[in-house]
């Protein structure tokens, strides 16, 4: 009786040895599990970012107007002004540099060279973290400095050419002083200032008199450019957050000695570098339609 | 890496880092030459608006095609494992025809209602009677 129970209990048993990838005896796609899924993974984030970029477009393509960038993104630290896109340009080489230096992590994890792979991770982290300290002080720039919030857009556009009647402080100008010329298409930045009699900040929103001859005041922007500008480029931010602390946890194990011992060897540091190239990747697209474009 | 020597894919990690910083900076001034920073007027011009969007678009599709082949090694994986990440992403171009044709659609059905609006009311709507 012993032998007939027995029998039927060594058919199932299937239970994945070690010398069979994915226990079905031959990879798929002959790329280990891991790798194979990091993939995936990477694919359904670049629909998120698709859709939200594919969002931002079609806002832009319903407005009459829309902030430019080369007039928005014109300020740097150390109190640069003027300077369009030359800021968010080094951000982007930021990004590069650090995506190389992760190249050369992976290499050197290939040589199982532990040294050289813990080297070439604390650099990349350092890139990333350069990236996002960019990236925080060009978001307090815009909402300290420049009052941008998800949901106020100060960055307008002049529809028709004209003068001002207020000079940049809101206050009219004096029989004789040369007023501010600006013509259609020209941004502007509404300022705020503080009210001593009310006690807050007021938005100062320039009068005008326009070619045609009627007058008017500076409107906002499309309001909807705040939240795209803060939800995307901050989801992205924190797509390299989430990048620098994965590459922190890994590197640490790395210098550990963790993955010489591994039969897959330094692999955690292949997947992790498919990430940090994935959001460099999204940078290209997130640079191309925000601030090209 | 197994296609090629260590000394060689050190060589082109800095080939690459070249190919993307250059390109980067070509967009970059061809994006300022579109908004005419670099030859005054130029803005004024629909079709340098147009190309220069283009090309940029065009360049950014280059640097993303080189950051997924070489830095994440998808032309060493084999071709199927590439196509079922790469083919999906197709469905993108139908995404971005269709809902950039709705925003454009959006604007005009505004600027239609800023029209009407500002028509004079010559025909006085009939006033509802009381039944």
């Amino acid at each position: 009786m012993a032998t007939i129970d027995t029998a039927p209990e060594k058919v199932h048993e299937i239970e994945p040895t070690a010398g069979d990838p994915w226990s079905g005896g031959k990879e798929p796609f002959r790329a280990s599990y891991g790798k194979l899924m990091m993939w995936y993974f990477l694919l359904s984030d670049a629909f998120t970012f698709a859709g939200f970029l594919i969002s931002y477009g079609a806002l832009r393509f319903s407005s009459p107007t829309w902030p430019v960038p080369d007039f928005v993104f014109s300020t740097a630290p150390f109190g640069v002004h003027g300077a369009p896109l030359i800021f968010v340009t080094f951000m982007s080489f930021l990004l590069i540099v650090s995506s190389v230096t992760m190249v050369r992590a992976v290499q050197e994890g290939h040589r199982e060279n532990q040294n050289g792979v813990v080297f070439w991770m604390v650099l990349t982290i350092i890139g990333g973290l350069g990236f996002l300290s960019c990236q925080a002080w060009e978001w307090t720039n815009l909402i300290a400095t420049e009052h941008m919030t998800v949901t106020t857009n100060p960055f307008g556009t002049h529809v028709i050419g004209g003068e001002y009647l207020d000079n940049e402080a809101g206050e009219p100008y004096r029989a004789g002083e040369a007023r501010e010329k600006f013509e259609v298409g020209d941004s502007y930045l509404i300022h705020k200032h503080f009210d001593e009699q009310t006690g807050h900040e007021e938005w100062i929103q320039r009068r005008f008199v326009a070619q045609d001859g009627s007058t008017g005041v500076q409107q906002f922007g499309p309001k909807a450019f705040g939240a795209l500008f803060f939800f995307i480029t901050g989801f992205h931010g924190f797509h390299v957050f989430s990048g620098v602390a994965f590459l922190t946890i890994i590197a640490i194990n790395a210098a550990s000695g963790l993955y010489a011992a591994r039969r897959n060897g330094y692999e955690m540091v292949e997947k992790i570098g498919l990430y940090w190239h994935f959001v460099d990747l999204v940078w290209v697209f997130v640079f191309l339609v925000f601030y090209l474009l | 890496m197994a296609h090629l020597t260590y000394e060689e894919s050190k060589k082109n990690v800095v080939r690459g880092l070249l190919i993307l910083g250059v390109v980067t900076l070509v967009e970059v001034l061809i994006s300022l030459l579109g908004k005419g920073h670099i030859i005054k007027g130029a803005e004024n011009y629909a079709i340098v608006l147009y190309t220069a969007g283009l090309v940029i678009a065009i360049l950014s599709l280059y640097k993303a095609y080189f950051i997924i082949y070489e830095f994440m090694h998808m032309k060493y994986e084999v071709k199927t494992l590439a196509m079922s990440v790469l083919l999906p992403t197709a469905l993108l171009i139908w995404a971005i025809i269709a809902f950039f044709q709705e925003g454009d659609s959006w604007k005009d059905r505004r600027d239609q209602i800023i029209e009407k609006n500002e028509l004079p009311a010559t025909e006085k709507a009939p006033t509802a009677t009381p039944r």
